[in-house]
């Protein structure tokens, strides 16, 4: 055999551009994508039709594609798989890119790309995909040779899920999809440039826990980061806590990370997070942030945050670190490990804790707890939502079934941040950096598909659900239980309370007008209406809501104007929260810098 | 109370081993605009015998806690082996080259010549009205020489940006 002639091995590893894709799918552990298909991605849906190994889910826009592998994502830990086609397809995908990378969620994303030849002559539903999606993507590629798209495809993986996750967009071409070439298996050997520290260093973490057990008013901040390292790194997030006695507050993104019903967590910190957690982080004297990012949501005003602390930031992220908080003592890695060499250091450390301090601290906790400031007042006959959210949390609890939530953007999803109480990771998903609306529905499927016989609730509000609404195509199509929970107030109703506080209650275009009819929406799309009018339809509405078995839409018409409270006012500091009617609050109100601020 | 104001800024040259692939330029500007960093100068040109291996050097300004963001980000692309701060890192040398018509005749000419000689600017093209320089050295001196063949007619001019490298026998690959 001459050595240019092929090996019969190598004849069988030789395949369709299609195929290579699948068989590097399959090889990396994907079970289902979604997608939509288009002229460009063709090839790649007639392979598919000839395979049963990855399921295939077939949304109703390219962007709840997006989204749903996001909710599989965040629901399993493993990347999730998105297929569009090229021009609209692609851009249609770029909102929930970016979400996915604002949120740190591994996703990766195939597009249809117009043929190699045809690039860059403005041809029929081509656009400049990796130009549009540089910004909203970790990374992406464009694959111009078929020798290279196993390869691309494997290496795509290894980036979404390594270090930092995120999205990562692999741009095909038809002509690549049609071509021969040969599959080739993931790389053994490390990747030549991006190889994340997910280590500690053992000085760092050394310099950490000598603040921490020195430490008077600790608290520890956690974020994302712990969920994204997965199960493991909640269990060593909640030995920690429990070990050092220190006081536990989380992100939107983190909440489940560290069980709700402990009495050692806060709750949720940041803009509408709780008053004993935003007062802890501005009285401590040291900050333990663990793979969280110091967004502008958790700071409030930076020249005013936690001034009497040193902090301790670990991240994976190095980027993260210094970025808007300068801090004492620096970690780069994965939260997991970091939380594993702080139990360790924590024990070597012969240093006795100052007992009697950290008695002092719970005790002034304590009494910002009795503020109780998530009080509301459910009296009349109009529902108020918290109320709302705290009974579809009894009642889920109650039934004790694994339930999953998925939030869309606005108040509701802040009230279910305040209400329903998380005790696992990974079971709360909702669009915590970019704030997008139309998140939940989408998600929601994501996580049904992942865990068939789970409850899957969407807390919805009636404008945020409308920007999805289509996605009920896909509940029926699938058969999927979601249950969307919307909180109808008939406002975009964190706009209108912001159009209440900042612009004089002028609400401007704030008002959904024109809503459709719930119920029959539902109906029309095969799926079950419920409306819930008064306090005594409420937990009626709930069960009856949770015993179908399949999709339904709960209309909840709640109180029009009821703010969300506790609140930071955009650039005041953390011991400037609005408290709700009938509370005494330190707030000053929003300043004209605070203006500006979103 | 946080060190948050780090109002002082100072200029940064940033030396970046990326791999040599297509967009990675595109990906490196797009970090500067979308984060609202500075960039003086931006030079780029593979560096390896395989010409996998690009290297990119940037002169930019921002406060310590800009300069430290700008690395970072530098750093977590995905295509980036490596990123140096020359600036902090030691003494280095840097070197811009400019090529500089000036077109004119009698005394402005022979003016322009003798300066020309006196930078150690080479001619590196001619004709009996223009001449086109080749000048070497630091941006100061440059602006200079630039600022000098004004009144004599200059008519163009075309510079490199800076590269630079470390002084000494440390590698940006150790």
């Amino acid at each position: 055999m001459s050595a240019n002639a092929p090996a019969t091995a190598a004849d069988a590893r030789t395949m369709t551009g299609a195929e290579i894709v699948l068989r590097a799918l399959k090889e990396q552990g994907v079970e289902v994508i979604f997608g939509y298909p288009g002229g460009a991605v063709l090839p790649l849906y007639d392979a598919l039709f000839h395979q049963n190994a990855i399921r295939h889910v077939l949304v109703r826009h390219e962007q709840a594609a997006v989204h749903a592998a996001e909710g599989y994502a965040r629901s399993t830990g493993k990347v999730g798989v998105v297929l569009v086609t090229s021009g609209p397809g692609a851009t249609n995908a770029v909102t929930g890119l970016t979400d996915a990378l604002m949120d740190s969620i591994p996703v990766v994303c195939l597009t249809g790309q117009v043929p190699t030849h045809l690039i860059g002559n403005d041809a029929f539903q081509e656009a400049d995909t990796t130009g549009i999606t540089r910004p909203a993507t970790k990374h992406n590629y464009l694959v111009k040779d078929i020798r290279k798209l196993a390869a691309t495809v494997h290496e795509a993986f290894y980036v979404a899920k390594s270090g930092r996750p995120g999205p990562v967009v692999i741009d095909l071409p038809k002509d690549i999809l049609i071509g021969t070439g040969p599959y080739t298996d993931p790389p053994a050997e490390p990747h030549r440039s991006y190889r994340p520290q997910t280590e500690p260093d053992a000085e760092a973490i050394r310099r950490a826990v000598a603040l921490l057990k020195r430490a008077e008013r600790p608290v520890l901040y956690a974020g994302g980061g712990v969920i994204n390292s997965g199960p493991e790194a909640s269990r060593l997030l909640t030995e920690f806590v429990r070990m050092t006695g220190m006081p536990c507050t989380t992100t939107l993104m983190a909440l489940g990370a560290f069980p709700a019903s402990d009495p050692q967590f806060l709750g949720m910190l940041g803009m509408h997070g709780l008053y004993e957690a935003n007062l802890a982080m501005h009285g401590c004297d040291v900050m333990l942030n663990v793979g969280a990012r110091f967004d502008d949501r958790v700071t409030g005003s930076l020249a005013h945050f936690s001034p009497g602390s040193k902090k301790i930031h670990a991240d994976i992220d190095p980027s993260s670190i210094n970025k808007n908080v300068k801090v004492d003592v620096s970690i780069v890695g994965d939260a997991g490990r970091v939380l594993a060499a702080l139990i360790e250091a924590w024990k070597a450390d012969p240093t006795p804790q100052d007992k009697s301090a950290l008695t002092r601290w719970w005790r002034q906790i304590d009494e910002w707890r009795a503020k109780d400031c998530l009080r509301y007042r459910q009296e009349g006959r109009i529902i108020k939502p918290q109320h709302a959210v705290k009974r579809l949390y009894e009642i889920t609890k109650e039934l004790g079934r694994e339930t999953f939530i998925t939030t869309e953007v606005g108040q509701h999803q802040m009230w279910a941040a305040q209400f329903f109480g998380f005790e696992k990771p990974n079971r709360w998903m909702t669009s915590g950096g970019l704030g997008t609306m139309g998140y939940g529905l989408p998600a929601a499927i994501g996580a049904q598909i992942a865990h068939p016989d789970a409850l899957v609730i969407d807390i919805a509000g009636e404008a945020s659900i409308l920007m999805n609404i289509q996605e009920m195509g896909t509940l029926a199509q699938y058969r999927l239980p979601v249950k969307v929970f919307i909180l109808n107030n008939e406002y975009m109703g964190m706009v209108r309370q912001w159009q209440e506080l900042l612009h004089g209650g002028r609400y401007s275009e704030s008002y959904s007008a024109a809503l459709p009819d719930f119920i029959k929406l539902a109906e029309s799309f095969h799926a079950v209406g419920l409306r819930a009018e008064t306090p005594d339809d409420l937990d009626r509405v709930i069960r009856e809501m949770l015993a179908v078995d399949g999709p339904v839409i709960a209309d909840i018409c709640v109180d029009k104007e009821e703010n969300c409270f506790p609140m930071i006012p955009s650039g005041a500091p953390h011991n400037q929260m609005i408290l709700g009617p009938g509370q005494e609050g330190g707030a000053k109100g929003v300043t004209d810098e605070g203006k500006v601020l979103v | 109370m946080p060190d948050t104001a780090d109002t002082a800024p100072r200029a940064a040259t940033i030396a970046v081993l990326v791999e040599n692939e297509a967009g990675i330029l595109a990906r490196v500007v797009g970090l500067f605009s979308g984060r609202g960093y500075n960039i003086e100068s931006l030079t780029v040109a593979p560096v390896d015998e395989a010409k996998r291996i690009s290297r990119i050097t940037i002169v930019t300004s921002g406060t310590e806690m800009v300069i430290e963001q700008i690395k970072a980000q530098l750093d977590r692309l995905v295509p980036v082996h490596k990123v140096a701060d020359l600036t902090l890192e030691g003494p280095h040398v840097a070197r811009e080259m400019a090529l500089i018509k000036v077109v004119g005749r009698g005394e402005n000419r022979l003016e322009a010549l003798r300066l020309a000689d006196a930078f150690r600017a080479s001619v590196v093209d001619a004709t009996i009205e223009s001449f086109v320089f080749e000048l070497t050295g630091s941006g100061d001196k440059l602006d200079a020489f630039i600022a000098l063949m004004r009144p004599l007619g200059l008519a163009e001019v075309s510079r490199t940006g800076v590269v630079a490298i470390a002084r000494g026998p440390a590698s940006i690959h150790s």
